[in-house]
């Protein structure tokens, strides 16, 4: 899908980042891709499997850490490893990574985390530039997507050079912008590995053995240190010598437009730093100052070496730093001459926004509707479902990161909590750290419905495959289905319902709730994106409309209310036949038969 | 060279994607370093979406500042609207007739801005603005889906660029099978602009 290239013969081809960082992979000789979606991080191994898919292994693993670890295993046994994650992925992948410090491998090993600053699909706003620092390996930030391929390459390269694992970084910008890449050839690899390395001192990190590697870990930080010096990746841009700019990754772009005349300190490797290249810059130029979006990653190290420099107390450390911002807090600090804003015309107010609802068919919908009219507390979890917490339904109640549904609500019960709680979370994030919590709610004797949302896929970040579909990343896979397992994790009430049929959900979650332990409810539904085409659309008999808003309460696109309705608190309902697949909910939801599919209207026309 | 500006506008599941990975590659084809980054919202369908692209000797920054656009390509008037921002007087907008309507309204609890006040508002902003009925020439067309083509067919006649290079990128990113409804869509979409300027 990405590559076109043969057939017309161009050189440079219009690669996003994360296109690039898959086509880096190829070049870089990976033979092994692991990972779990999340955005912006998902189309890299997507990217793998459309035009790489017999060069390279890919895979989606059940999480981050089960990744890592598959990777590590590979790389020790002599394949080129790539990991990919989002930057919350990230802590889930870190202890997996902490030991690879380590260890190193045999094979080059290389994770890369792409960040999201912004937050355009994530829950926070962390800069994983940190865990660099922590983790003590060397950190790469590309800013266009031909940097995007060098780098993935050439953190191979220091990966194998070092014996370390290597940490590359984008963000949303770097991963989700297209630029023209020059594309290179493949490295040689390896066609069979094996025997494994029998090296136990080096890849057992029990404590006795982990004490000899710490040193030369340190060493080997030291080590990197120089490399930083002397490479390429890091570069000087001469300009005027009256402000000097050190930047990285995609502000690195930013910054060259808002500031042309300046000096550049262009930092390609971020950590370790070149400290001597860092204050050689420092005193070349009158004024230094770091751009930088979230943490003073950058900023902090460099005041550390008691050089003057300024960041974070002109730029902010939340959101985007996007030219604009950059170019108008440059100008209060001084730094540029102040732009007439070219903007003509008043931002207009008030524009109605295009919130993110549940799809017409979505097979969310039927539980969120019982539980908002239940009023009983929902501990969310990531996914499309987490739009239960909007309105109509404001039916969910905490969400905080992948799989945390199952364990705030054992938490809410061992609390003590009077009222009846349930957890509502998704096939794919059950899989990923779901069963462990309900094992602990099994094994604890706690209490509470853990709702398991079964769409059949990864829904939001793209529809990627999990445990439970039978298809993966390479084809027909072995699917693992939910009920058996949770009823051998020894979870007694268990009840498995459709989730377009509104009785059966309301009366599953009933008898979960009537449960003295803890209960599972599955609700089976594919996600509308990858099921079969829908059926027509469903109409309103106008005159059968008694304007009670029941239909209202299902917060579905299609269901709109008329235009023709005098009174808007009191509207009668119509069906937008472009958004309508026929799930039939609000036609079983409907208390005076007013809402039509196609059957029945064909037997009133008999 | 100049650098020029595009923008465009529009909701997920129109296509904008498609239209705007066309006029990149278009730019590339022309000879010009091009950059382009898309703000997307999660993949339940119905959110804004907003293309940047750029064309020029050397482009740094992937990104567009408010208030530089040239030319801005709009699936939908209320994305118009909500893409006033980076418009400045001498910005060239294309923009679609027909509406989506936000569940905000649909829902009864926001007001779709009337047809007037939409001209008003990109007309104080922009100095030229070209409405077209893409999607009612697209379900002419029978297939309201290559409304996006004709749109596209459109915004291509304010550009210095062969239509034959417009043709076999584009063709190039539809299964084969819709090569001909997609060709005689830009033909169909040039045809609206260029009648709409001698007019």
């Amino acid at each position: 899908m990405t590559l076109r290239r043969e057939e017309d013969g161009m050189s440079k081809l219009l690669l996003s980042g994360n296109e690039a960082i898959a086509r880096g992979a190829y070049e870089a000789g990976v033979q092994v891709a692991t990972g779990y979606p999340g955005t912006p991080s998902s189309e890299i191994l997507e990217a793998i499997a459309a035009d790489y898919k017999d060069a390279i292994y890919a895979e989606w693993s059940t999480n981050e850490k089960v990744a890592m670890d598959a990777a590590a295993g590979a790389a020790y046994s002599g394949r080129r490893s790539l990991v990919t994650t989002k930057q919350v992925g990230m802590n889930v992948l870190s202890d997996a990574l902490l030991y690879t410090v380590y260890t190193g491998s045999s094979a080059g090993l290389v994770v890369v985390t792409a960040d999201d600053p912004g937050m355009f699909s994530s829950q926070n706003e962390q800069d994983n530039r940190w865990y660099a620092k922590l983790a003590k390996i060397p950190l790469l930030e590309p800013a266009d997507s031909q940097e995007a391929k060098d780098f993935v390459v050439a953190a191979f390269h220091l990966s194998e050079q070092f014996d370390t694992p290597v940490l590359v970084r984008t963000t949303m910008r770097v991963s989700h912008s297209k630029s023209a890449v020059e594309l290179g050839e493949r490295m040689t690899v390896p066609k069979t590995v094996g025997p494994f390395v029998r090296d136990r001192e080096k890849y057992v990190c029990t404590a006795m053995w982990a004490k000899k590697r710490h040193p030369i870990v340190e060493q080997r930080l030291i080590d990197l240190g120089e490399w930083a010096e002397t490479t390429s990746l890091n570069r000087i841009e001469r300009g005027d010598r009256s402000l000097g700019v050190i930047t990285s990754g995609i502000t690195y772009m930013y910054a060259r437009e808002v500031f042309p005349n300046a000096s550049f300190l262009r930092l390609g490797m971020t950590y370790p730093l070149p400290k001597r290249a860092i204050r050689a810059f420092a005193d070349g130029v009158d004024r230094l100052i770091v751009v930088e979006e979230l943490d003073p990653f950058l900023e902090e190290s460099i005041r550390a070496m008691g050089i003057d420099v300024t960041g974070k107390d002109i730029y902010p450390p939340c959101g985007e730093l996007l030219p604009e911002t950059l170019s108008r807090l440059s100008a209060e600090a001084g730094l540029i001459e102040r732009r007439e804003a070219a903007v003509s015309a008043p931002p207009p107010v008030g524009l109605p926004q295009r919130t993110p609802v549940l799809c017409a068919g979505c097979p969310h919908r039927s539980t969120y509707y019982w539980l908002a009219q239940m009023k009983i507390p929902v501990a969310g979890d990531i996914g499309c479902y987490n739009l239960g917490c909007l309105p109509p339904f404001n039916a969910q109640h905490t969400m905080g990161c992948m799989g945390a549904s199952i364990g705030v609500l054992h938490g809410m019960a061992i609390a003590g909590l009077p009222e009846r709680a349930v957890a509502t979370i998704g096939d794919s994030t059950f899989f990923h750290s779901g069963m462990p919590a309900l094992a602990n709610m099994v094994h604890n004797r706690s209490r509470g419905v853990a709702i398991i949302m079964d769409n059949g896929t990864t829904a939001m970040t793209g529809h990627q495959d999990h445990p439970g579909t039978g298809w993966s990343l390479r084809g027909d896979a072995v699917r693992i289905p939910i009920e058996p397992l949770v009823r051998s994790i020894g979870v007694e009430t268990v009840r498995t319902v459709n989730a377009f049929d509104m009785t059966a959900v309301k009366a599953g979650l009933d008898e979960c709730l009537d449960a003295d332990g803890p209960s599972v409810l599955i609700t089976e539904g594919l996600c509308v994106q990858i099921s079969v085409p829908s059926s027509p659309a469903y109409t309103v008999a106008s005159d059968a409309c008694a304007a009670c808003g029941t239909c209202f309460r299902l917060g579905c696109p299609a269901i709109v209310k008329a235009a023709s309705t005098e009174n808007r608190d009191r509207a009668k309902a119509e069906i937008d036949a472009t958004l309508c697949v026929g799930c039939d909910l609000c036609r079983q939801v409907c208390p005076t038969g007013a809402i039509r599919g196609p059957e029945r209207r064909e037997e009133e026309e008999e | 060279m100049k650098v020029l500006n595009f923008l465009v506008a529009g909701v997920g599941g129109q296509g904008t994607l498609l239209a705007s990975d066309i006029l990149a590659e278009v730019g590339i084809r022309s000879g010009c370093d091009v950059k382009k980054s898309d703000v997307l919202g999660l993949a339940v369908r119905g959110g804004s979406v907003l293309s940047h692209v750029r064309w020029g000797e050397r482009i740094a920054s992937p990104v567009i500042e408010e208030g530089e656009v040239d030319c801005m390509l709009a699936f939908e008037p209320l994305e118009a609207m909500r893409a006033i921002p980076f418009l400045r007087r001498e910005s060239i907008v294309v923009c679609n007739t027909h509406p989506i309507v936000p569940i905000s309204v649909s829902s009864g609890d926001a007001r779709y801005p009337t047809r007037d006040e939409i001209e008003r508002a990109l007309r104080e902003a922009a100095s030229v603005v070209h409405f077209v009925d893409a999607t009612g020439l697209a379900a002419q067309l029978k297939n309201p889906r290559v409304a996006n083509v004709v749109l596209l067919g459109a915004f291509s006649t304010l550009l210095d660029v062969e239509p034959a290079l417009w043709e076999s990128v584009a063709l190039r990113r539809v299964p084969p099978r819709y090569e001909d409804l997609n060709r005689a869509a830009f033909r169909a979409g040039r045809t609206l602009l260029n009648r709409r300027e001698e007019a």
